[in-house]
């Protein structure tokens, strides 16, 4: 599936990733590269296979409902910029 | 069905909800951070709520289990088989970039709630899905003039996504539909369905369209926080929504925001691509199984739900509807009127739980965890009434006097000298006390004015002191009125 510019942009912009107008066009050459590569894949005929999603043999592993962690905001808050009393403190949000 | 007449016919109201539940639980879903109520800023959150690399989430079993209790309560399909997606998108107090959610394998498919309307029409309300999901942080934008404080302690809590099918009609069915899914979710002990406290919230879906026809354009109204809201919501958003089609306008599909001062909705400032979450798989999660025997044993020790309850109610204790209904609708207060009812005539158990307790605890603004009239003692008071050691009347004094101090019937009897008057020799001079008082009512009584009977009865009870035993009060005064 080749992608055009307005997707490539569309897609930087989703994930916040500056582009500029001079990358784009190689960018979307290269992610339609990437793309058709991997639609090989569909070229494997996998009627009746289960889907597999893990290359190991296991299921999902549980936790008991138990307070083990937590309590521990001097490591949570150790990288913010400013103290704002416990809190993080980001630029204004309000719709 | 709610219909809003315009200049150019009927519009009919098409509702559905989307509740936000708040998993009972410990822990949160995929981490041991604690999930209570009102804890200092930032201290239950762990590595993996705030999101540090290389952190990955381990699901919580309780989560599991709790929303496989609440799929068997909503009588809904579960899925044996489920998977956790990433809901992507960027705002502060989402640390991850994306809320683990699940997307096209919810572990609970399609169910149904029974709603019982005020006049007695029921209606099957159906549930869509339920997922599990995580909640986000807490973000405080009135904390300083240009920044936002974000407190991570809700973030990974576990929630509930409960999605009604739009079935709902009227303000008055969403108001009904919540207090029943919340009352189910409190019976099951899933969700304390605490809205105050944010524990549950709703996203409501409005359109409109000609009774009969295809389903219209909807707007969804987020985050609402109680249910007097979610009906003020739906009110305004309904009629605004007629305003423009009766103008000849279009609705445009959006997301909206309810001002609980104004009573409106308003448009939320558009996030640019905000429905763009390129769900996928969550790759560090394996797809959640679970095997039949585990949901059967979770069946196993569900308790008797509300609609069970009152069945059981109307065919057991021959209850009017209605009361059987008032009852069960908390868990609490039916189990306080089966307490009140062991061994007891359940029918006068009922009027007094359904009258005079929650009335009272109505107008004092309280619950009933937080009655000053145990089970126990009400109980007291009815054995003293049934077994005529006070009559009706004086029970009602009784009653508020319980209420108001905490003190047990038998000591309020003893101390004011309430006990009925059962003496008849006692009843008789008091009763010729009234009779010698009035004798020129009882020549009009004894003319035919059979109407002054009742005069005479209220005349010896009041000056007893509303003692006297009734019964013997009409007995002896028919006698001695020559009857």
């Amino acid at each position: 599936m080749p992608l055009d510019k307005a997707t490539v942009a569309h897609i930087a912009k989703l994930a916040r990733i500056e582009i500029g107008d001079a990358d784009l066009e190689a960018l979307t050459g290269e992610l339609s590269g990437i793309l058709k590569w991997i639609e090989q894949l569909s070229e494997v005929d996998t009627e009746g296979v289960e889907p597999m999603t893990s290359a190991v043999q296991m299921t999902l592993r549980r936790r008991a409902d138990k307070v083990t962690d937590g309590n521990c905001r001097d490591k949570v808050l150790a990288n913010v910029p400013v103290d704002a009393d416990g809190f993080f403190a980001v630029p204004k949000v309000v719709e | 069905m709610a219909t809003i007449q315009g200049a150019t016919g009927e519009w009919e109201m098409v509702i559905g909800l989307e509740v936000h539940a708040q998993v009972t639980s410990e822990a949160k879903l995929f981490s041991g951070a604690a999930t209570a109520f009102g804890a200092e800023p930032n201290t239950q959150v762990s590595l993996v709520d705030a999101a540090m690399p290389g952190m990955l989430p381990v699901i919580n079993e309780q989560a599991v289990a709790q929303a496989v209790r609440t799929g068997l309560g909503l009588k809904a399909k579960i899925n044996l088989t489920s998977v956790f997606d990433r809901k992507n998108y960027f705002y502060p107090d989402l640390p991850q970039g994306y809320q683990i959610s699940q997307f096209t394998q919810p572990i609970v498919g399609k169910g149904v709630v029974t709603l019982d309307m005020p006049g007695g029409e029921r209606r099957e309300i159906g549930i869509t899905r339920l997922h599990l999901e995580q909640d986000a942080g807490k973000s405080l934008h009135d904390q300083h003039p240009t920044q936002t404080y974000v407190d991570l302690n809700r973030s990974g809590i576990a929630l509930m996504e409960i999605v009604s099918d739009p079935d709902i009609r009227s303000p008055e069915e969403a108001g009904v539909y919540l207090r029943k899914l919340r009352a189910i979710l409190r019976y099951l002990g899933t969700c304390d369905g605490n809205m105050d406290e944010g524990s549950m919230r709703a996203d409501v879906n409005v359109s409109m369209r000609r009774p009969g026809e295809d389903y219209g354009t909807r707007c969804e109204i987020k985050n609402v926080n109680s249910v007097r809201f979610v009906q003020q919501a739906i009110e305004y958003e309904a009629q605004r929504q007629v305003d423009i089609l009766e103008d000849g306008g279009t609705i445009v599909q959006e997301t909206r925001l309810f001002d609980s001062n104004k009573g409106t909705t308003r448009t939320m400032r558009t996030k640019e691509d905000s429905h763009d979450y390129r769900y996928f798989p969550d790759p560090d999660l394996l797809p959640l199984t679970l095997t039949q025997d585990y949901v059967d044993e979770i069946a196993k020790s569900l308790p008797e739900l509300p609609d069970e309850k009152k069945a059981r109610f109307v065919s057991e204790f021959s209850l009017p509807e209605d009361d059987a209904g008032v009852l069960v609708a908390e868990r609490e207060r039916a189990e306080y009127f089966e307490a009140v009812a062991q061994g007891r005539n359940a029918k006068l158990a009922a009027n007094w739980v359904v009258r005079d307790l929650v009335g009272a605890l109505n107008k004092a603004g309280r619950g009933i965890s937080e009655t000053p009239v145990s089970a126990e003692a009400l109980g007291g008071l009815l054995d003293l009434l049934s077994d005529d050691t006070i009559s009706g009347r004086i029970a009602k004094d009784v009653f508020e006097e319980m209420f108001a101090t905490g003190k047990v019937a038998a000591e309020i009897v003893e101390e004011k000298g309430l006990k009925q008057v059962t003496d008849t020799g006692a009843i008789e001079s008091v009763i010729d006390e009234v009779l010698d008082e009035n004798t020129g009512k009882v020549a009009e009584y004894k003319d035919g004015k059979e109407k002054l009977f009742g005069f005479f009865v209220g005349q010896v009870m009041k000056k007893s002191g509303g003692k006297a035993n009734p019964k013997i009060v009409n007995e002896i005064l028919r006698g001695k009125l020559g009857d």
